[in-house]
């Protein structure tokens, strides 16, 4: 054995490999010996959070993710949704948090690298990116620097891919000041008789090595992303990964090139832990076991030991088995596109992974102790207590509505995010048909008249507040954006970011997140096909903890089975009517009229009731489909004012707001953020039909102002001119970013 | 028309100019490797946006270089038209046939957003369908869009009626707010002494139909079809 792989192994060792004491037991019984250091730190990165989802395994299970319309369900690289017409959109969403509050630039760049490889693995062209970022508070010392790499990483790597980036949302909040969230969500599309899995069956098949070389990068960057952050967390950095979007490129086409054929067994990309997690997959999920020669990988840098490369996280490289005697075909296709090739092992009736380095075994490990039968924990939890509903009254009013409404829309939490979109190309391809600043992104199913409506959300305040009810407004909101654009939600996927779960009320957090956001996908007819789980997302400093806000970011995917019936949120004509659709309450509690106005978020958040939010989706989709609005906006944060300020913007029309009878006070009625609400506009002619089709559903609508001229108008107040709220809307970021 | 679109390593608008080509033209074009040395006899060389070799040199210097180039050089001195969009506008300066260069944006950052343009000239092989629009809406997406060249080749591209297209406001202002990546005088695309050769910044193949957002790149392809047939 090499010098490395003798090193002793120390109760001091174990635990620096972030393998606790009843783990290590466990560990000395599935090998029946001390493990030799290459394979501590095996066992170290496959049982990891990240890796292994010890913490959230068990209460994932519980996620409805079955339906007609799945292909693939959670497990495989990414989910798959059918399309109809044999086409099926592949999707999920990831998270990169830890390394982009490292490395912000490369953080981000190698989140999206990943995302993409984890859909084109599967055979799918990716076709759309989108993002959820939250960054700390605008006053952080750090801030500007996270946003500045984090947006630009997104945006070089996607850029240069030559993929789009439609959408996403960015929220700031001091509770991300420590930790900030990169959440990276990628959409290829696939036929579904040319489906790529990783489950390596067969034995005596040559593994191939392709793409980049191995490097030192990235070592141990599963076990980082699963402990919590110290005042040292920027000596770090040697954890992260380093992008090249150029060779991602060429591995995209020359991936899909040897798609087109059959060669191709098994293929799985080399994300976290690198080559271990992925031999440990396809030999798990193909019931065989891998012997692999280090020797054989293609090498950046000299003396790699074998603990190096196998725990490399060294980006563009992918895993595959091949058909035996397709090797050489293969090899010329990969020459093409100057990338790597190399036959590394085999696969064989083991069911051990085998690792030879230098004519010598280093490691040599059951399979299924990796994958299976890793830990799984069910840890304590306290479910939360959430705060009591605060009554409208009892929250200040302000000095003017439309006074409030420019202080809101110029703040941080709802100004324009244009500095950021524009920074990502959302054009190439061609297809791209509703542009970020909607509910949703849209994009054409290539050379068909299709569309696929993609969008992220999650509403951290509410969340924080009560994490079932939060987790069900997550989705719901998520369902209302595809449904605004026209189109029929299928399926999410989803990023759970948390805290750390060993405390019980992070836990609890998580288990109440859980049961609302399955209820809610349950109702919606929106299983869950993909998804990732972030935890450890807490900062020690000074023997003080502090935990994110639980974030479950939801990604959704919806049908647009005719792009000629699709809407967006640009007010069109003059004299067109505006109609409110859905119950009014007038709730401000967790708002951000409390947050901006008021300054403190107090109360209950908006209670979500799904079988409301079913059929004002299903009646919004009914209308736009019988071309009888003309522009649509779901009511989110901000309330009913917010949303028609900016689908006034939007168009470049202004709304005279009429009388509305109401009971609520003003600020309630203009700011509540009630859910299950949409504003429409439409001809006058077809109000009628409009308000009869509401009822026929049991929903309340009315009428609320009319599109006219160039200012937003309230009675009682001074008109507020569009171009001065537009100002006060694009200011801030770039404002804030050139400092 | 018989076009042919090179695809360097990482050119990623190969397939949207070739959709515009035959959504126009009813052919497609064809497809031709960086590799190769051959190229088809061609009615028009397109030169692709994307980021060849990674834009990891200077944007198109390494794609400038490759195999094919020698023959799209030969082709284009034998009067092939040519016509470089986006990184294929900087291939075009950094291989010789356009004068100048593509810096970085004056803001440092990538920009993709529609824009306006003035239509220059409407007598070209690419520009004879603009008749009727001295302003058209297209979409730009780069990171070095930057024209610079020194005052000289500046005033003769000036004198010379070698300005393709300018930044501009909706109302056809070149005004330096309309400037969006600091380009001189405006700059958004050249011809080279003959009109023959375009390299521009702006993605025409991207506004091809109204639900992409415009039709303000149709005309251009009308255009090269109505000359080359």
């Amino acid at each position: 054995m090499t010098n490395m792989t003798k090193i002793k192994i120390t109760p001091e060792l174990v635990a620096e490999h972030g393998i606790n004491e009843q783990e290590h037991e466990h560990l000395l019984d599935i090998l029946g010996r001390e493990p030799s250091y290459t394979e501590l730190g095996i066992f170290s990165v496959m049982w990891s959070e990240h890796c292994s989802y010890k913490s959230s395994r068990f209460w994932l299970k519980q996620l409805p993710t079955e339906g007609p319309q799945v292909v693939q369900g959670p497990g495989e690289n990414a989910g798959i949704v059918d399309l109809g017409d044999g086409d099926a959109a592949v999707f999920k969403m990831e998270s990169h948090n830890h390394p982009s509050y490292i490395e912000p630039y490369q953080g981000a760049a190698t989140g999206v690298g990943g995302i993409m490889r984890d859909i084109f693995t599967m055979g799918a062209r990716p076709v759309a990116n989108m993002n959820a970022l939250r960054f700390g508070s605008p006053t952080h010392k750090k801030t500007r620097h996270l946003v500045a790499g984090v947006v630009s990483g997104i945006g070089d790597y996607g850029n240069c891919m030559g993929v789009p980036t439609i959408g996403g949302e960015t929220d700031f909040d001091s509770r991300y000041n420590n930790n900030i969230l990169v959440n990276a969500m990628c959409v290829g599309l696939i036929k579904t008789d040319k489906i790529f899995y990783c489950a390596a069956h067969g034995t005596g098949n040559p593994v191939i090595y392709v793409g980049s070389k191995t490097g030192r990068d990235g070592i141990h960057g599963a076990t980082m992303a699963s402990a919590e952050f110290a005042e040292d967390s920027e000596e770090k950095r040697p954890t992260v990964q380093v992008g090249d979007p150029f060779t991602e490129k060429l591995l995209l086409e020359a991936c899909l090139e040897l798609m087109a054929g059959d060669t191709i067994i098994a293929i799985q990309d080399m994300g976290a832990a690198g080559l271990t997690s992925s031999s440990v997959e396809m030999a798990d999920k193909g019931g065989v076991g891998f012997a692999l020669d280090l020797d054989q990988v293609p090498q950046r840098e000299t003396n790699m030991t074998a603990y190096e490369m196998l725990l490399s996280e060294s980006q563009e490289r992918m895993l595959m088995v091949l058909k035996p005697g397709s090797e050489e075909a293969a090899r010329k296709i990969f020459e093409k596109w100057e990338l790597d090739f190399a036959i590394v092992g085999e696969t064989n009736d083991t069911n051990h992974l085998t690792i030879t380095h230098q004519g010598e075994v280093v490691a040599d490990i059951p399979v299924a102790s990796l994958a299976d039968s890793a830990p799984e924990y069910q840890r304590p939890f306290v479910e939360p207590t959430p705060p009591p509903a605060i009554n409208s009254q009892n929250i200040k009013a302000p000095p003017s509505i439309l006074g409030a409404l420019t202080l809101m829309m110029a703040s941080p939490n709802l100004c324009s995010r244009r500095w950021i979109w524009e920074q990502y190309d959302h054009m190439v391809m061609g297809d791209t048909v509703g542009r970020p600043g909607g509910d949703a992104g849209v994009v054409r199913i290539h050379s068909t008249n299709k569309g696929l409506a993609v969008t992220t959300d999650v509403t951290p305040r509410y969340v924080t507040a009560d994490p079932y009810e939060g987790a069900k407004q997550a989705v719901a909101e998520a369902a209302r954006n595809l449904s605004a654009v026209g189109a029929r939600p299928l399926a999410v996927t989803d990023c759970l970011n948390f805290g750390n779960p060993e405390r019980p009320e992070i836990m609890g957090q998580f288990v109440a997140v859980i049961k609302g956001m399955g209820e809610a996908c349950e109702m919606l007819n929106c299983p869950v096909v993909s998804g990732n789980v972030s935890l450890y997302n807490e900062t020690i400093i000074d023997g003080e903890y502090e935990n994110i806000p639980p974030t479950p970011a939801i990604g959704a995917v919806g049908l647009i089975e005719d792009l000629d019936l699709i809407c967006d949120i640009a007010v069109k004509d003059e004299n067109d009517v505006m109609i409110l659709i859905g119950p009014e309450q007038g709730w401000l509690g967790q708002s951000l009229y409390q947050e901006v106005i008021v300054g403190c978020l107090e109360g209950a958040p908006p209670p979500i009731d799904l079988e409301l939010e079913k059929k004002v989706g299903a009646l919004v989709r009914t209308l736009i489909r019988k071309k009888l609005v003309n522009a649509v906006h779901d009511i989110s944060g901000g309330g009913l004012l917010v949303a028609a300020a900016e689908m006034a913007l939007a168009g470049g029309k202004g709304i005279e707001f009429g009388p509305i009878d109401t009971k609520l006070p003003a600020h309630a009625l203009w700011f509540g953020e009630d859910q299950a609400r949409f504003i429409l506009t439409c001809k006058e002619e077809n109000l009628g039909k409009i308000a009869m089709a509401a009822q026929f559903t049991g929903l309340p609508s009315g009428m609320i102002g009319t599109v006219k001229g160039d200012a937003l108008v309230i009675e009682g107040e001074p008109a507020l001119p569009l171009n001065d709220l537009r100002k006060a809307h694009e200011a801030w970021l770039p404002g804030y970013m050139r400092v | 028309m018989k076009a042919s679109v090179i695809v360097f390593p990482a050119s990623n608008c190969d397939r949207d100019v070739a959709v515009a080509l035959k959504e126009v033209s009813g052919r497609a074009p064809a497809m031709v490797w960086h590799g190769g040395v051959d190229l088809p006899s061609s009615d028009l060389i397109v030169l692709p946006g994307g980021f060849s070799y990674g834009d990891y040199l200077r944007s198109g210097a390494l794609a400038a270089r490759s195999p094919v180039m020698r023959a799209v050089i030969e082709q284009a001195k034998s009067g092939v038209p040519v016509l470089g969009i986006c990184n294929g506008f900087q291939v075009l300066t950094e291989s010789g046939l356009l004068p100048g260069v593509l810096l970085r944006n004056a803001g440092l950052k990538f920009i993709c957003k529609d824009v306006h343009l003035t239509i220059e000239r409407d007598d070209t092989l690419y520009s004879s369908d603009y008749k009727d629009n001295k302003v058209i809406k297209v979409p730009v997406a780069h990171h070095d869009g930057n024209y610079f060249a020194d005052d000289n080749t500046i005033s003769q591209l000036e004198d010379e009626g070698r300005v393709a297209f300018r930044y501009c406001d909706r109302y056809g202002n070149a005004s330096s707010e309309a400037n969006i990546n600091g380009s001189r005088n405006n700059i958004a695309g050249i011809y080279d002494e003959k009109a023959c050769i375009l390299g521009m910044m702006p993605h025409p193949e991207r506004m091809i139909a109204p639900e992409l957002g415009g039709i303000g790149g149709l005309p251009l392809f009308r255009s090269i079809l109505d000359t080359l047939h």
